[in-house]
């Protein structure tokens, strides 16, 4: 099978966004890297990074796995709660 | 919504949550399932196969209108390394006798379906609508926020998954701790029908079961998995939570790749086109992490139970959340007729599951999460399969080595013998 990036991957996975909440809210002025590179490295979505001292975060490619709540609840992660029915991730194979 | 009350409302329309809900809605109970997804499976991921043997006691004419994929007949266990593999294949007819037959399945038809069964006995499926948090009257549960709305119900069934916030918020529950959990990352690959079984070496409507060890997560503590479906592969991998950055640090998404560059897999899964990248928790504490299950209005059942089995050759999760639906359903019914919907009302839940094959199983291998924490399992044990092996069959004109020599010194090349032996006494224990 041909390559595919994480992003060519959330491609073919469909989504409701909601365009108005983020469902997980990061502390992007969190800086222990320990922190950080744990959830860079976690994340199935490769959705977290790290730019001009920042932590960025984007919530529309999210599949809802809550890896980055376990991980960092209280440190990087602010709030988390799964998106507003029925928005967010909807999985057709599963 | 309404002002009416339900005998039950039910958050989740996974397994665990329509099992319980086909079960009350026979036995003629008002009951109210709330799921948040688009439709039920539709936020659901599984590996995966379902053991039957709990379905069948719930549905027994299951096999005639669930969307199973293909019955398992060979499992195949496989000790990968960067280089190549060892594997230990099993088939029986054995394994398609209906009291141990297990089937790959894709959540988003098969939880649809459990949840037109539980319909069509008169369940309300309220689907698109999460709920936030549960109301309380004089301690006891009686009911559901959702969406800002109140439901009311005698009793109120939490199947609603891994995390389960909602058991957390009434304190049932403790917050998942890394270790308790593994992330599973999967993709479906879309292949026709005869290519699969022509790979896998299996009839029409046959299919198989791969667990592997090794090389995909990079020594930490997880592994890869590949089941066949009708028209798709699923393949994936599980790292433990707290084993994210162990062996060689490698980042979740790209384990999933390893698996599938690997010279095992890569034929098997050639041509194939992707049709679904998808990431769910899994529980992996066993036993140890049972939270209480039985609350004054409240029971706990499935995955938000942490009612999975990861033993290293195979993973069950389904068959218990069916199981621990089922039960709770019975408990509910009873405590109806007792018109007590207190804890102890609905206690029997408690001895129900105890006496059931869910509790038994749990307890038996509960000394496996500790097993399965060996990192041994997931690097030097694949290398030493794969050296001796590699001696007996790449022959290259060198003279042989004898046999118990060679693996004797390849081994404590490896490891220490103390380590070899505290290896597979825990494998013995936890067995």
């Amino acid at each position: 099978m041909a390559k595919m990036s994480v992003d060519d991957k959330l491609g073919v996975v469909r989504f409701k966004v909601d365009e108005h909440n983020a469902h997980i809210i990061v502390d992007d002025t969190y800086q222990n890297m320990d922190e950080i590179n744990l959830l860079v490295m976690a994340c199935p979505a490769s959705l977290y990074s790290y730019e001009d001292g920042k932590v960025a975060f984007n919530y529309e490619g999210c599949l809802e796995c809550g890896t980055c709540r376990v991980l960092s609840s209280g440190k990087v992660i602010k709030s988390w709660s799964y998106p507003r029915g029925p928005l967010g991730v909807e999985y057709h194979q599963g | 919504m309404s002002e009416e009350k339900f005998d039950a409302i039910i958050v989740g329309g996974g397994l665990a949550g329509s099992a319980a809900a086909y079960a009350l809605a026979k036995a003629g109970l008002e009951v109210a399932v709330i799921e948040r997804g688009t439709s039920c499976g539709s936020k659901n991921v599984t590996g995966g196969r379902i053991y039957a043997h709990s379905l069948a006691r719930l549905i027994p004419d299951y096999a005639e209108t669930a969307p199973l994929e293909r019955k398992i007949v060979k499992e195949r266990i496989i000790l990968m390394t960067g280089t190549g593999s060892t594997a230990v294949e099993y088939r029986d007819e054995k394994l398609k006798d209906d009291s141990c037959a297990s089937y790959s399945v894709l959540r988003a038809k098969f939880d649809a379906w459990l949840a037109e069964k539980a319909e069509a006995e008169g369940a309300l499926y309220i689907t698109g609508i999460r709920v936030d948090e549960l109301m309380r009257e004089d301690g006891k549960i009686c009911g559901v926020v959702a969406d800002g709305d109140s439901l009311n119900a005698d009793v109120v069934l939490l199947a609603d998954g891994v995390h389960s916030l909602l058991a957390q918020q009434i304190g049932m529950k403790k917050d998942l701790s890394p270790h308790q959990v593994g992330v599973g990352v999967k993709e479906v690959i879309g292949l026709d029908e005869k290519t699969i079984s022509d790979r896998f070496g299996v009839l029409p409507g046959e299919g198989v079961a791969c667990l592997v060890a090794g090389h995909a997560t990079g020594g930490a503590a997880g592994g890869g998995i590949l089941y066949t479906n009708k028209n798709s592969i699923s393949i994936g991998t599980v790292v433990n939570i707290g084993q994210i950055g162990a062996g060689e640090g490698l980042k979740v998404p790209d384990m999933i790749e390893r698996l599938k560059d690997s010279p095992t897999i890569a034929p098997l899964i050639a041509g194939g086109e992707l049709l679904e990248y998808a990431a769910h928790l899994v529980p992996e504490g066993g036993a140890n992490m049972t939270p209480e299950l039985v609350g004054d209005g409240v029971l706990i059942a499935g995955d938000a139970a942490g009612f999975v089995m990861n033993l290293g050759f195979t993973f069950r999760g389904m068959d218990l959340a069916i199981e621990s639906g089922h039960l709770a359903a019975q408990a509910i019914i009873k405590a109806k007729e007792k018109g007590d919907f207190s804890a102890a009302g609905l206690s029997e839940y408690r001895t129900l599951l105890d006496n059931s094959f869910v509790m038994r199983d749990l307890k038996h291998f509960r000394k496996m999460p500790a097993f399965m924490d060996s990192p041994q399992i997931y690097k030097e044990i694949p290398e030493v399969a794969g050296e001796v092996l590699g001696s007996l069959f790449a022959i290259d004109g060198s003279a042989p080595k004898k046999l118990v020599k060679n693996v004797t010194s390849i081994l404590k090349s490896k490891m220490k013998l103390t380590t070899v032996i505290k290896l597979a006494s825990k494998a013995m224990g936890a067995m």
